[in-house]
């Protein structure tokens, strides 16, 4: 029926975004809005030249994806050890579930202020906001994990003369990865969003400092430049994770 | 090796809300044997499976195996569960290999052992395979072949076929009583299907629901050299059909269960 390209699962997709550009690019062709509001696609590519000669946007990447790594990583390096002692253990589970349940729902850019009174203007607060912002989510995505393995794998591993290490080591850890790389995979979208609100409120450099500097002298394309790339990088972590959890993890797909 | 189970009572609870879920079980199985204990749901039967696999503790009496205490679980007795116990990341062979592993034998006896049982259960061909990629009675083939590779003194096997289909279910107990012959393992088997366990011990008891109690034992003398065939027998069926009449009327709930079978 000659339908068979419209069932590849990123044709639609694809679609739909293009359907958006070119429906900006005729709302800025028609002469209906005013550049300043809405810049046309061109106007927002050559934004994204001019950043690129002059060495900003990868600086500014840069610093961003610095900051989520070192945040993002410092939390998802807590959260595991910690999420399979609150899954494993009743005692670290009733002391810290309220706990980080009470945490969870303050509202991580609520910690700003504190961060730059105790830490200044520098990478440190930026950094910590991140690990703050995604180490709870992180934590009890990861405990519950661990309390969804089912009993017969646990109990197998014991019956076949498995020692309590061994069956942390190949069996819970194993059997959770999935659900660990889909927790980061979510979580990411999080530390990604909070290194820009980071950056907004102070920074030298970075994606959100562009943009908020951009708002300064009214540059939409240097805005909308930046909301496209922050969107751009946060798909090609989540790719990112899609494809490692698929290599790494394919029996449970 | 001797298993004992003498005079368990388990009780769930405490206070005015203990429920007692098994009551005075006694009997015992020798190298070799293979006994079943056959009961409707309720009457304990998992929960002694448990028990004698040291994944629960007895409320009081004592379970021995060749004179030691069970005080936790180990690879003396394998255990073999009704369903979902394989490891879907591992491949059949690795999740045959996996007791051997832990229990950390040699990696050259480790390859020969897996192949060996994985051999004896007929599942050579499907050894890469992961356990999503076989049908459910191969998947209960391998959990019995690992079992079987880490070398308990005795296996339990707890509903083994309960998940399976009719017809899959009889081949796989053919399969486990020609693998009873061939290795002369020692078995414990828990089942509810009567038939199961006729065709596949030596010696049957029956338990009470609610508490399970042991209520009556049958030593099963039958010509077992066709399994197929044996299921058919006048004497067979009578013995069967005689039995089912004892577990019906301790339970009434079972009498609804056979008029739907």
């Amino acid at each position: 029926m000659g339908r068979s390209w419209l069932s590849h699962p990123w044709v639609l997709g694809l679609t739909g975004v293009a359907a958006v550009v070119l429906l900006w690019s005729a709302l800025t062709a028609s002469g209906a809005v005013n550049p300043l509001f809405l810049p046309s696609p061109a106007a927002v590519w050559q934004a994204g030249q001019r950043q690129a000669q002059q060495g900003l946007l990868l600086g500014d990447i840069t610093a961003s994806l610095g900051r989520v790594a070192a945040g993002f990583g410092l939390s998802a390096a807590v959260a595991l050890p910690l999420g399979i002692a609150m899954g494993t253990n009743r005692v670290v589970c009733r002391l810290l579930e309220p706990l980080l349940g009470l945490i969870r729902y303050m509202p991580a850019p609520a910690f700003i202020p504190l961060l730059i009174i105790y830490f200044g203007l520098g990478e440190l607060p930026k950094v910590l906001l991140i690990f703050i912002g995604t180490l709870f989510f992180n934590t009890l995505m990861i405990m519950d994990a661990v309390k969804f393995v089912p009993h017969e794998l646990i109990e197998t591993a014991l019956t076949l003369g498995g020692r309590q290490g061994q069956v942390l080591i190949r069996v819970i850890t194993p059997c959770i990865a999935p659900q660990v790389l889909d927790a980061y995979r979510i979580n990411m979208a999080a530390a990604w969003n909070l290194v820009i609100v980071a950056e907004l409120v102070a920074a030298t450099e970075g994606l959100g400092k562009r943009i908020s500097m951009a708002q300064r002298f009214l540059r939409t394309d240097d805005i909308f430049l930046g909301l496209i790339v922050i969107g751009l990088i946060g798909l090609a972590i989540d790719l990112s994770f899609r494809l490692l959890m698929r290599r790494s993890c394919a029996w449970a797909n | 090796m001797h298993l004992h189970v003498d005079k368990v009572s388990k009780r769930f609870g405490v206070g005015s809300r203990a429920k007692l879920v098994l009551e005075n079980l006694q009997f015992s199985v020798d190298t070799g044997e293979f006994v079943a204990l056959v009961g409707s749901s309720g009457s304990g039967k998992s929960t002694l499976m448990r028990l004698v696999a040291g994944l629960d503790q007895p409320s009081t009496g004592v379970i021995t195996l060749g004179g030691q205490p069970v005080r936790s679980p180990g690879s003396d007795r394998g255990m073999v569960f009704q369903k979902y116990s394989l490891y879907p990341w591992l491949s059949a062979a690795q999740n045959v290999a996996f007791g051997m592993e832990l229990q950390g034998r040699p990696r050259q006896e480790v390859r020969e052992r897996t192949a060996y049982f994985l051999e004896v259960v007929g599942l050579a061909d499907a050894a890469r395979r992961l356990p999503r990629e076989l049908s459910g009675g191969m998947q209960q083939r391998v959990a019995i072949a690992r079992a079987l590779a880490a070398e308990p003194q005795v296996l339990l096997l707890d509903e083994p076929f309960g998940a399976l289909d009719l017809q899959i279910r009889e081949s796989m107990q053919e399969f486990l009583h020609g693998l009873w012959r061939r290795t002369g393992l020692t078995a414990l088997l828990i089942t509810h299907d009567l038939e199961e366990a006729l065709l596949l011990a030596g010696r049957v008891h029956m338990l009470a629901p609610r508490p399970g109690r042991i209520v009556r034992t049958v030593e099963v003398n039958l010509d077992r050299s066709n399994l197929r065939q044996l299921r058919m027998t006048p004497g067979f069926l009578a013995l069967r059909e005689e039995l089912a009449d004892g577990l019906r009327s301790l339970d009434p709930g079972l009498e609804a269960l056979a008029r739907a079978a």
